[in-house]
């Protein structure tokens, strides 16, 4: 199957899902379960990623700009930029793809492999409506949450890491971590946040939607979902970042 | 009553239906019999909506199902129960939640009323106290019970059941079989079972449907069944080691 006839089917699949719901409280409720499935649950890894993301950041930024004529404070400052611009929604939302897509894929193409998928669509149930509105809404409004932990703990952990191997004390780090701040680069790390939880969404339930086999298809499934998730951020980072921040 | 005209459906370059044309009774147990691989699921798929037909119509009550708009197919699908040969039970749903879904994307009763419609079809499948079980926790017989507990939660018109007896062993097929046709009986559904059991067509069978080669060959009562001479239909009914025996006990002929 062609690549365009993937993108057709990819958009039809996005019209079904956006079709009205039979029944508006079940899908709430499924929005709260999935908030829980694919973004608390998420917490542990986001939190301990962010910490070790920030630490290293900082001792790589001091060892790279070791020169008397670049002030110490400014290790804070590039940790923060990078953090906010580009590490915390970036690489959060790539490592998402990598637990919640796979989840997504391996759950949903799971369940049309043991035929419940049809079930639904026998009982009069809009399928793709009831399986993946629910992820796409939780994801959309966990996922920025997710992130700004991640922020907040990542510049956290630069200074954790700056402070106890002494390449930056305490008064400098904080100093840099203030100095330029620019409220909108925060707004623009939750836009690119909003756009990557749809496409982690969107396309690892395309990927379980569309599974046609047994067990070995589901695993090929959640792979797929995994990369092609994560070549569609990449892509969409580089557009979003052209559009938002030139 | 649900009319097949004319219905043919090709996948890629294979032709699996052709020109199929049958008529299935309101209250009695149709069976469509064949083959692995003859086309019979893949009818029962366009019967359901679950496949467009290429030529051909499905008619509910007289009413062509794939001429209608999404809101009046979602009404005749509210009107059909299924039973999958895997019983396409929800995994992460215990068996009272499974039983209970249907009321709750459709029905506008109360919980307490949706709990008792679900506990009553149960019973009505002799499931008793399992309601926080999981399918996985369950043995096949009971998953396909509780799967006929799901189909008739709300109240269908037309029952439809896939290989109902696939996996299972004799005594708890003849328990399947005498579920569905009593639930026939019981709801006056347009019944329509799926299977290549023969013991469970001479148990369940009022008309009977053979389908060889994505064409229908035959179609008539289990009492016509026994006296056909479409060969054909006798390569196949003859395939099983028990209606050798039956035919020899009923005929005095091999």
């Amino acid at each position: 199957m062609g690549v365009i006839t993937h993108i057709g089917r990819y958009f039809l699949l996005l019209k079904e899902t956006f079709s009205s719901p039979e029944r508006t409280s079940v899908y709430w409720r499924r929005i709260l379960e999935e908030m829980d499935l694919l973004g608390v649950k998420s917490v542990g890894i986001v939190a301990l990623l962010s910490l070790f993301m920030g630490a290293v950041i900082t001792i790589q930024t001091k060892t790279n700009i070791d020169s008397p004529l670049i002030q110490t404070w400014v290790v804070g400052f590039a940790t923060r930029q990078s953090t906010i611009l580009e590490f915390s929604p970036t690489i959060i939302a790539l490592i998402l793809a990598g637990k919640v897509g796979s989840n997504i894929a391996a759950e949903i193409g799971s369940m049309r492999v043991k035929e419940q998928i049809d079930a639904l669509d026998i009982m009069g149930v809009n399928s793709a409506g009831y399986l993946i509105l629910p992820k796409i809404i939780a994801s959309m409004l966990i996922n920025p949450f997710l992130v700004m932990v991640s922020m907040f703990l990542s510049i956290f952990g630069g200074y954790v890491a700056g402070t106890a191997t002494g390449i930056i004390s305490a008064s400098d780090y904080l100093q840099g971590i203030q100095t330029g701040f620019i409220p909108y680069h925060v707004t623009y790390a939750l836009i690119k946040t909003v756009v990557f939880a749809f496409i982690i969404a969107t396309v690892s339930a395309y990927q379980g939607y569309y599974t046609r086999g047994g067990t070995r298809e589901v695993g090929i499934s959640s792979t797929k979902a995994v990369v092609y998730s994560d070549v569609v951020i990449l892509i969409s980072n580089y557009a979003l970042t052209q559009l938002l921040l030139i | 009553m649900i009319e097949v005209q004319g219905v043919s459906k090709r996948f890629g370059t294979t032709q699996v239906l052709t020109d199929i044309s049958a008529v299935f009774h309101k209250g009695k147990v149709n069976q469509i019999i064949g083959k692995s691989g003859s086309g019979k699921s893949v009818l029962a798929k366009c019967i359901v909506g679950l496949h467009e037909p290429d030529q051909g119509k499905v008619l509910y009550e007289g009413r062509s199902f794939h001429d209608m708009g999404r809101e009046e197919k979602t009404g005749i699908r509210q009107e059909i129960g299924m039973l999958f040969q895997g019983s396409a039970l929800f995994d992460s749903m215990t068996v009272l939640q499974n039983v209970m879904f249907p009321l709750q994307m459709f029905s506008k009763a109360s919980k307490s009323e949706m709990e008792d419609r679900a506990h009553t079809c149960l019973e009505r499948v002799n499931i008793k106290d399992k309601d926080g079980l999981y399918p996985a926790e369950l043995s096949g017989g009971m998953q396909k019970r509780v799967g006929i507990a799901r189909a008739i939660a709300m109240n269908p018109k037309y029952l439809f059941c896939d290989e109902p007896n696939s996996g299972l062993d004799p005594q708890t097929s003849i328990l399947i079989d005498d579920l569905i046709k009593e639930i026939t009986e019981e709801f006056h559904t347009t019944t329509i079972v799926i299977t290549h059991d023969m013991n469970s067509v001479m148990e369940t069978g009022e008309n009977i449907i053979f389908i060889h080669e994505g064409r229908k060959w035959w179609q008539g009562s289990r009492e016509q069944l026994l006296n056909s001479d479409n060969k054909e239909l006798n390569a196949f009914i003859f395939a099983s080691g028990l209606m050798r025996q039956v035919k020899k006990a009923m005929t005095g002929k091999a």
